[in-house]
């Protein structure tokens, strides 16, 4: 492979993964905080929808949710997005479904008693929710999002298929013009995984500062992987498991 | 006969249902066959992560570790353009199915772990107190705990699989959006053929995972 393809290929295919990458997880927190908080709400009517609205975009595939943005909304509606932002859309709106149920099963996790607490002192649902409940959930959902971001890199591959630039169409692009695959497909797994690697330590961090913040300290990592390792096991044998596979 | 450009157009629905069958039916396959793979080659890593050996166990923890953190789709077209290359030919449906049961085993191997991991230590002191050899604790006494407990998790991982069959389309497998797709390329109706296989999903996915939640109060504890 050569310098050329490499920097007008794969460099700037990297900085849009990264890109879009960083744009969906945005639009993904707050979609999940969103919905997450309002599936607790005391309205029943609120939690339907909430939960209508996390089966139907955790029930889809992302890649049809994609090309359906992509191809239908723009005839349904008589507007198209810019196909960067189209995927930041589809992305940002499954995933964010899936956050919604880590926020959902943190805020739940909270001792009963500290709700209870804030009722007796009157506060306002919502001074509850932003002054004792999210203090104390948002630690605990750290280890759980650090798992989708990564879910969410891997999803961002999808957008290769509608011919946005990123480091997976930029594969497909090399492989084309030096007819030799196993290289760059090779070097692009290379690439995500290191990005994921980054990614996981960022959110270390990230966990870290927040369950200090609340005078908990995070649970060492375990097994032979400790220095490697991108996730936590998060899987309990009885655990319905939020995320998973997304792409 | 509408033009594209109509809102909703009933017998573009109906046009395509005959597709969308077979579609349903590779779909299907494809899901069946990912399935087996991912759950024996996920067992294989599970049993792997407990070898006695560290040689084992770093090089299978690496190489799980890589496949799960990195694109199903990149995966794919590597094992699509690669194998050529080294002379192994697979059709796109074999590649596909191939590449789904791999991506996931990684997964799969996580859950029978923390199944393994959730078997009492007591039930290994008594194999080893029974004098039973090192395969007959294994399938007598090991995994038949674990894998009740994981049963549920596993079933996780298939609804997970299923929403990820249509990135075969993009090697061209018939799956449900390669159907469609090709639907509208015919007819230049994408509105109806690409809603369609969308409900489906949704319509698939959802029973199923209320089926898996009632499954799950049954066989945990």
């Amino acid at each position: 492979m050569t310098a050329g393809l490499w920097e007008h290929w794969v460099l700037p295919g990297i900085w849009i993964t990264i890109q879009l990458t960083l744009y969906s997880a945005a639009l993904a927190t707050v979609v999940a905080f969103g919905i997450g908080i309002a599936r607790t709400h005391h309205l029943r009517v609120v939690r339907f929808f909430a939960g209508f609205y996390t089966e139907v975009f955790r029930g889809t595939s992302s890649l049809v949710l994609m090309f359906w943005i992509f191809f239908v909304l723009p005839q349904l509606a008589g507007w198209a997005l810019v196909p960067m932002w189209a995927a930041v859309l589809a992305l940002g709106l499954s995933y964010g479904a899936y956050g919604a149920e880590i926020v959902r099963g943190a805020l739940n996790a909270v001792a009963p008693a500290q709700r209870e607490a804030g009722v007796a002192l009157s506060f306002t649902p919502w001074q509850r929710m932003r002054l004792i409940l999210l203090p104390q959930a948002v630690p605990e959902m750290i280890p759980p999002f650090s798992n989708l971001l990564i879910e969410l890199l891997k999803g961002t591959a999808l957008v290769s298929l509608l011919g946005i630039g990123d480091v997976s169409f930029a594969a497909y692009l090399v492989r084309l013009a030096t007819t030799e695959s196993a290289e760059i497909y090779s070097i692009t797994l290379v690439i995500y995984f290191v990005i994921a690697f980054l990614l996981t330590r960022g959110m270390r961090v990230l966990e870290r500062k927040a369950k200090a913040g609340i005078g908990q300290k995070p649970e060492p990592g375990v097994g032979i992987l400790r220095r490697l390792n991108l996730r936590k096991t998060t899987e309990k044998p009885s655990n319905v498991i939020v995320g998973g596979g997304g792409s | 006969m509408n033009n594209g450009t109509d809102k909703w157009d009933w017998g573009a629905v109906s046009d395509f249902m005959p597709h969308f069958w077979d579609g349903v039916l590779v779909t299907l396959q494809v899901l069946a066959l990912g399935s087996l793979i991912s759950f024996g080659v996920g067992l294989l890593w599970a049993l792997a992560f407990r070898a006695p050996t560290r040689f084992i166990r770093w090089p299978v923890g690496i190489i799980t570790e890589f496949i799960r953190n990195t694109p199903l789709l990149v995966q794919l077209f590597f094992l699509f353009f690669v194998l050529p290359e080294w002379d192994i030919q697979f059709s796109a449906e074999t590649t596909g199915i191939l590449a789904i049961g791999l991506h996931y085993s990684t997964y799969t191997a996580q859950v029978y772990r923390a199944g393994i991991d959730a078997v009492p230590v007591g039930q290994w002191e008594a194999a080893k107190a029974l004098s039973l050899s090192y395969p007959r604790t294994w399938t007598a006494v090991i995994l038949p705990q674990a894998i009740r407990r994981v049963i549920p998790a596993l079933g996780n991982y298939v609804i997970a699989m299923l929403k990820d069959t249509p990135l075969l389309a993009s090697i061209g497998v018939l799956e449900l959006l390669q159907r469609s797709r090709l639907e509208a390329a015919q007819t230049f109706q994408y509105t109806e053929a690409l809603t369609v296989v969308g409900v489906a999903f949704i319509l698939i996915a959802y029973p199923s995972s209320l089926l898996l939640r009632a499954l799950e109060r049954r066989l945990v504890r």
